[in-house]
């Protein structure tokens, strides 16, 4: 199975953003604030305006009220400053040393306000807002996205009951809020060219093109009409599903000068003013039964925004969501608050959510099994779904479950482990060499996103036997532009070569989410199936009178169409003319009653002299129907330590000052992430129990390869080292500061 | 050496003359090597991920040795003979070179940013060491990023060209 794409990426000819030429283009730059809060009293642009090569400078006063966000109160450039990096003014030049010389040209005056970094400062009573249009910090919970009820809290059964039956109640607060960063190689960028008097043609670095055109659409107050055109992605791993910032400067700088202008983030930029991992926090009672049963869960999870959100209540509703499969309990009284603090904005990123809420709540729960004397394999197996239950999803209904059951799944990953031997207990190490102990620890994680909002697509049959997807992909890494060729010719009968993609383009292509929540394989692969169907079914009719048959008795292969039972009867594809072609259309409609599920299962030795833990060995283990695309399939589980997966139980984390705002390792150099000779050993479990998704049987998997990996260290480094261990990542010092604290808990 | 008001670079078996200066199509002496290959001479296929050298997306060879080009000015390349990415073919028969082509035998990328530096830092390794151990290969890419974690077949592919050879 090789990529089409393949010759194109190893010879550096495949095109990505940077690498397009257009005539006359333009730099765009971000004049950036200093300041974590801020008015601005004035700006004098009027050198920036006179240097020779400045095409445009615009500030918030040349521009209408575009707005996004959730609610819609971000200005696109506003008169107010709310985090160390804010845009204040758009600069296109000749070049990027003009424009940057312009940059430093503009003079601006601010009025210092008064910040919040933390939650703990921005539900203060007294905390200064971020918005005055809104009475707290706390942003309102919803989004219209997901409709009317969107799932907000959890509330079901009888919580005090959850208590009264269970034999062990555990209490406490945890977090994951030390943002690791997804960090794709790429930055995030745009090209836009303006067409008088109200339309725009963008390039992106999005995963999304169509997405793109929908919010865009609503940023620019439903005014303009916006083409997308997608191509090659340098990774996005959930973050650039969502680019309307960096894509709204391009499109006001090219209105401004009526000239192409690219805005192209800088790494710094990419990590100090591209959206962040949301910060989580969950303060949580939990009962739980001898046998394992989790009989309820109480508590309010606190989720860290940032200065604004676009997709933060999303990411709350699918936390939520996800949470219930992986504890299928009775009782809950959840409640949630999505707080907006003076630090970057926080926005998509894969786990969406339900890594960041499982990653929180997993050490609490640990208490938990540990007063109960659980394994937690055992707590896992008993609570995650199985066919039988049911959950409220991201839109607030409830969906009975109809996905397979996973217990097989993890039985395999668990021998492949050896975790029976290797668990020893709560705060026991699987083995101790002098002063190097190792500890196992163990997490899950599903998610039924996987059949996550609609996708069409057309296929395209023209006469000489060959297809055309009409479909708006990007590839962004997982490999699925190839493998949908494959699916359509495996529908039509014809060898994969003779299918082609057109380019993700709006004008051309039907509307497509984007590839998020593993819903490539499902959803996406859906469409692209129907469509194949939808056209075949027309050229067998097609056929059909040409043969004098009804067309249940045709069938198709290698571009010929022939009676089933007597194959001499035939004619070739190149019948229909070639003044003519067949369009075949494929709809998929969101289906929530199926999940995937990932398991991880890791081995940490820790150095107690040092402090320094090293990931000794990952087992995953997943069933995904059927595998589609072997060696695609493994690079997405092998990447369970990258892109902020394990690593941000680790050492990735984004240090962000408290005091000023700003963030300490916006670079490569001091962010810490893990070297090619440091790689641990990996081991892959796929089953294949056939899910009743496609004709295929199959569904994707790579969004949640990341997800369950994080609890999954705290848990084995505490036992490694017979302490308690809260925070992520483990430091060396945290881990050492664990161990002086003999007999207490951290 | 006394300054003349050109410089000449050999990239991937040609000779480009340019001018110094800050004009388009000049070099200033502020260039860097990667952004004179990708905007002045149009080979993009040379990428720029952190423009730290702490990455290794910009890999290029210079006088057989790995160079970070986001780290190098151009100017100090004068008279240097420099190969990218886009010059690892073989020049008679245009096929691709066997570590491009293990690349896509072993599915060694996902998204596919870090692979044309992945595949340069390689050439280089091998072309010094034929034979390189495991863990000399993973030193040899230990300043390469790859977010996708393509390492695990980037190793097998590497490891299939220097064995092939033995
Ligand atoms: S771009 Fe040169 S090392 Fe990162
Ligand atoms: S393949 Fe995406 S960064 Fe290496």
């Amino acid at each position: 199975m090789k990529r089409r794409d393949g010759e194109e990426i190893v010879t550096g000819s495949a095109q990505f953003l940077d690498d397009l030429k257009f005539r006359n283009l333009l730099s765009g730059k971000v004049l950036r604030s200093p300041h974590a809060h801020a008015r601005i009293k004035s700006i004098d642009k009027s050198k920036a305006e006179a240097l020779p090569g400045v095409k445009a400078v615009v500030t918030w006063q040349d521009i209408p009220d575009w707005r996004g966000g959730t609610p819609r109160n971000v200005r696109v450039l506003d008169k107010k400053v709310r985090y160390v990096g804010d845009a204040v003014a758009l600069v296109a030049a000749e070049s990027d040393r003009i424009a940057e010389e312009a940059m430093r040209m503009i003079e601006v005056e601010y009025e210092v306000l008064p910040a919040v970094f933390d939650m703990d400062a921005a539900l203060k009573s007294d905390a200064p807002l971020l918005y005055e249009n809104l009475t707290s910090n706390i942003l309102p919970g919803g989004t219209p996205i997901y409709g009317p009820k969107c799932l907000k809290g959890i509330v079901h059964g009888d919580i005090e009951k959850a208590f009264d039956e269970a034999d062990v109640v555990c209490e406490g607060t945890a977090g994951f809020e030390n943002i690791p960063n997804a960090l794709p190689p790429e930055p995030p960028g745009a090209i836009a060219i303006w067409e008088p008097p109200d339309k725009a043609t963008l390039y992106g670095t999005s995963q999304a093109p169509y997405m793109d055109k929908v919010s865009l659409y609503h940023v620019f107050n439903r005014e303009l009409d916006i083409r997308c055109i997608g191509h090659h992605v340098g990774g996005s791993f959930g973050t650039k599903i969502m680019c309307w910032q960096v894509q709204a400067y391009a499109i006001i700088l090219a209105r401004a000068t009526g000239c192409p202008v690219k805005v192209m983030f800088s790494k710094e930029e990419h990590m100090t003013s591209f959206t962040l991992r949301v910060g989580s926090r969950i303060q949580a009672k939990i009962g739980l039964k001898k046998d394992g049963t989790i009989t309820g869960i109480q508590g309010t999870w606190f989720v860290d925004s940032g200065y604004y959100s676009f997709t933060t209540q999303c990411q709350v509703a699918v936390g939520l969501a996800e949470f219930m499969l992986f504890a299928q309990c009775p009782h809950w009284d959840l409640k949630t608050n999505v707080v907006a603090t003076n630090r970057n904005a926080s926005g998509a990123t894969r786990g969406f959510g339900g890594q960041e809420l499982n990653s929180s709540f997993m050490p609490i729960l640990s208490l938990g099994m540990e007063k109960a004397g659980l394994d937690p394999l055992e707590v896992i197996k008993k609570n995650f779904v199985k066919p039988g239950g049911g959950y409220f999803w991201r839109n607030g209904e409830w969906y009975d479950y109809r996905g397979i059951d996973f217990s097989k799944t993890m039985d395999r990953g668990a021998e492949r482990f050896g975790w029976k031997n290797k668990w020893k207990g709560w705060l026991q190490p699987a083995s101790v060499n002098g002063r190097l102990r190792r500890g196992v620890g163990v997490g899950i994680h599903g998610n039924a996103d996987i059949g996550e909002d609609t996708a069409e697509a057309y296929v395209q049959l023209g006469f000489q036997g060959r297809a055309t997807i009409f479909l708006c992909a990007v590839e962004h890494g997982t490999g699925q532009k190839t493998n949908y060729t494959r699916l359509a010719a495996e529908v039509l009968g014809i060898p994969p070569e003779r299918v082609t993609m057109t380019p993700a383009d709006t004008l051309v292509t039907p509307f497509e989410f984007g590839p998020v929540g593993s819903r490539g394989t499902y959803a996406i692969g859906s469409a692209v199936i129907r469509a194949a169907e939808d056209a075949r079914r027309q050229l067998l009719e097609m056929a059909a009178t040409r043969l004098g048959v009804p067309p249940e008795d045709l069938d198709t292969e290698n571009g010929v169409v022939f009676v089933r039972n007597h194959p001499e009867k035939k004619v070739r594809w190149s019948a229909m003319g070639i003044d003519r072609t067949i369009l075949g259309y494929g709809r998929f409609e969101e289906d929530f009653t199926m999940c995937n599920c990932f398991m991880s299962f890791v081995e940490i030795e820790a150095d107690t002299e040092t402090g320094k833990t090293r990931l000794v060995r990952v087992v995953n283990a997943t069933d995904i129907g059927q595998i589609i695309d072997p060696p695609g399939l493994e690079n997405q589980m092998n990447a369970c330590w990258g892109s902020a997966g394990i690593d941000g139980a680790l050492m990735e984390e984004t240090i962000l000052d408290r005091t000023t705002g700003n963030i300490l390792n916006a670079n490569l150099v001091d962010y810490c992430w893990r070297p090619f000779s440091e790689i641990p050993e990996v081991e892959n479990v796929v089953l294949e129990t056939p899910f009743p998704s496609t004709r295929f049987h199959a569904v994707g998997i790579a969004e949640i390869t990341n997800a369950p990996g994080p609890a999954a260290v705290l848990m084995a480094a505490s036992n490694a080292i017979g302490r308690w261990l809260f925070q992520y990542p483990v430091t060396p010092d945290r881990l050492l500061k664990a161990l002086e604290n003999k007999g207490k808990r951290e | 050496m006394a300054a003349t008001n050109r410089i000449r670079l050999i990239v991937n078996n040609r000779t480009y003359e340019l001018y110094r200066g800050t004009g388009p199509g000049q070099v200033s002496p502020s260039d860097t090597l990667a952004f004179t290959l990708r905007e002045t001479l149009g080979l993009t296929g040379t990428k720029i991920s952190c423009a730290q050298g702490a990455c290794g997306a910009c890999t290029v060879i210079i006088d057989r040795k790995a160079v970070l080009s986001c780290g190098i000015l151009t100017v100090e390349c004068d008279g240097k003979e420099i190969t990218t990415i886009e010059g690892l073919r073989d020049p008679k028969t245009g096929g691709l070179d066997p570590l491009q082509q293990a690349f896509i035998d072993h599915n060694a990328f996902q998204c596919g940013y870090c692979t044309p530096g992945m595949i340069m830092t390689s050439r280089a390794l091998l072309d010094e060491n034929p034979h390189p151990s495991e863990e000399e290969i993973k030193e040899a890419l230990s300043g390469n990023f790859c977010r996708c974690v393509s390492h695990y077949h980037v190793l097998k592919a590497v490891k299939s060209v220097a064995e092939e050879r033995g």
